[in-house]
């Protein structure tokens, strides 16, 4: 293990214990999904895009836009890391005239576009992707969406012009935690075969372990996988990841811990942190 | 004697459906994730062969049920109104209205109820673009009591239906003395001189600045006018022409609803009264909890009989 890829994991077990803080101290949150995507986050800013609080107001730089806006807690712990806001400004979270409520929203430095109906941010993200290429930008734009969202026709409408126009510049990442609010993906509305469909649809596709930093570290080097071709992650996660009695559990899609469970999840993370 | 809480409307909603959907197997749930937010696990459960569900897809949710109609099924489709009133309103304004299926479109957490979770989630348009589609009867019930009779008349309405839902607990407003009647006002109490007009869960605001006002002295008219389309012009006009004021409240941009219903009226029957719409202002809203947002707009009860009082002075 790299100096650092240490560094990220520890970094991802902070980030953990901030979107628990954040939720409990709130009162609501999309929980499980921040935790399967908080590595993805993490990876991305840390390692892979070109995008800070300095060169933020520039669009010569990388782009993100959270398409699964609801798992904001996510986004803004690791925007608060990489320096675009306080802590003490996140505290605010779903206070009454805060900015910091439970979708992105462009009122929060660093956040690209609004998000929060879902099927939105592939469109957009195509649309950015398409505009950079026409002005021979070497800037690349990374999406990322659930796997429930997929169900959104205007997904496969973006999927389509992303091909036409060859967006080699386009990272389409899926956080395929296999679950949404009801239940199962594969219950509630079947996706598979996923990546043949994406395929099929013109994109390269590669698989990863989204809640593995090296896994991540690795794929992210490969980009673009296929010169003229749209890049799509499927990054293999466990909704609540990085937390036992969260894991994996449709309830935790939009439940926030009581008091018994954060103090249960927070002494887990430091567990975790003193071995990390 | 003191209006006793009930329950979120909402809830309300899922039980009579329920209810009927046991007496009348031609009932059928459309769902797109939402039954959770519905209310409507327990339905999925005792009923899984009147439940479709067809995964995070408001359009392909509308248009489906627009085909199970045509198949002779008497569909609910069940949404969160900011989506359903949105992203699938040209499914609904082709395949449901223009079309003349008579599917219910079942707005769930209408208006601000989803609070923090920001104008995504919010439905402060649907009256609006619902109101100018042809064909498309409008209601947002008050309290539990029209929550649940709305559906039973739903059940065998013949026509295009979109029924707005809060999911907050609401005061029992009416305690069952009333008649319900999809395109009928319900005049809760007949006052002089002020009337207060809402829809949906703002009648129980509108009930409360009542009684602010009667301690001052002043006896207002409170209207539940459930019905936004089509408009019972007739209860209005009575009532507007026996009012010196008239304010109009509802969760709901100023722009499209209740209260310019009510100005179209004034305006083209040559009522000349002292007029004031109560609704969310063309800003960048406030963020916060529905109440603290209502609240802000203009909606607290205090709110609403200051504003009432204003005009008297
Ligand atoms: C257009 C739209 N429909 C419905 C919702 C409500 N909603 C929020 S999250 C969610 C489930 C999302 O599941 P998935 O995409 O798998 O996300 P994850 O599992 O990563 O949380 C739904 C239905 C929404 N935000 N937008
Ligand atoms: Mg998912």
């Amino acid at each position: 293990m790299t100096s650092h890829s240490k560094l990220l994991k520890q970094k991802s077990i902070e980030y953990r214990k901030t979107i628990l803080e954040i939720i409990f101290n709130s009162g609501a949150g999309h929980t499980g999904g921040s935790l399967s995507c908080v590595d993805i986050l993490n990876v991305l800013y840390n390692s892979v895009m070109d995008i800070s609080p300095k060169n933020f107001s520039k669009i010569d730089r990388d782009h993100f836009i959270q398409s699964k806006g609801h798992s904001v807690e996510a986004l803004y712990t690791v925007l608060c890391d990489c320096g675009f806001f306080q802590r003490n400004d996140l505290d605010t979270l779903n206070q009454f005239n805060s900015h910091f409520i439970g979708h992105p929203t462009k009122k929060i430095p660093g956040i690209e576009h609004n998000t929060g109906a879902l099927g939105h941010g592939l469109s957009v993200a195509v649309g950015l992707a398409l505009g950079l290429k026409k002005d021979k930008k070497k800037h690349r734009v990374f999406t990322l969406l659930g796997d429930g969202e997929l169900s959104e026709g205007s997904v496969w409408e973006a999927a389509t012009s992303a091909s036409k126009y060859n967006l080699d510049n386009l990272v389409v990442i899926i956080d395929r935690n296999k679950l949404q609010i009801t239940g199962g993906t594969e219950e509630v509305n079947p996706i598979e075969p996923l990546s043949n469909k994406f395929e099929s649809f013109g994109f390269k596709v590669q698989e990863a372990d989204g809640n593995s930093i090296e896994s991540l570290l690795n794929i992210f080097q490969n980009i673009p996988f296929q010169e003229g071709m749209p890049n799509m992650i499927i990054a293999n996660t466990v909704k609540g990841a990085g937390i036992s009695f969260i894991e994996n559990q449709v309830s935790w899609h939009h439940k926030v811990p009581t008091q018994e469970e954060f103090n249960l999840a927070i002494q887990e993370l430091e567990e975790n942190l003193k071995n990390a | 004697m003191p209006n006793t809480l009930g329950k979120p409307n909402l809830e309300i909603f899922a039980d009579t459906l329920l209810m009927e959907a046991k007496k009348d197997s031609k009932i059928i749930v459309v769902t797109s994730d939402s039954r959770g937010s519905g209310k409507l696990v327990p339905f999925g459960k005792e009923l899984p062969q009147q439940i479709v569900e067809v995964g995070i897809a408001e359009q392909n949710l509308v248009g489906i049920s627009a085909g199970l109609s045509a198949s002779g099924k008497k569909v609910f489709a069940v949404s969160p109104a900011s989506f359903l009133t949105a992203r699938s309103l040209e499914q609904i304004k082709n395949d449901i209205a223009y079309s003349d299926h008579p599917v219910a479109l079942v707005g769930i957490s209408a208006g601000i109820s989803y609070g923090q979770l920001g104008s995504t989630h919010h439905s402060i348009h649907d009256f609006a673009v619902m109101r100018c589609i042809n064909n498309m009867t409008i209601v947002a019930p008050a309290d539990n009591f029209e929550a649940s009779e709305v559906i039973k008349q739903a059940v065998n309405y013949n026509h295009p239906l979109y029924i707005r839902y809060g999911k907050k607990p609401m005061l029992d407003i009416h305690s069952g003395k009333t008649q319900f009647q999809i395109g009928k006002a319900i005049i809760i109490e007949e006052g002089e001189d002020v009337a207060l007009i809402a829809t949906g869960e703002t009648v129980q605001r509108a009930f409360l600045a009542s009684q602010i006002l009667k301690e001052n002295n002043i006896n207002p008219t409170i209207v539940s006018m459930h019905t936004i389309k089509p408009f019972d012009s007739e209860t209005f006009l009575n009532i507007a022409k026996k009012s010196k004021i008239i304010v109009s409240i509802e969760e709901h941009s100023e722009f499209g609803g209740l209260g310019e219903q009510c100005a179209s009226l004034l305006a083209q029957n040559q009522i000349n009264t002292n007029f004031k719409i109560i609704g969310i202002p063309d800003e960048y809203m406030v963020n916060g909890s529905q109440s603290d947002v209502l609240d802000y707009y203009n909606m607290s009860p205090e709110k609403i009989a200051n504003t009432t009082k204003s005009l008297i002075d």
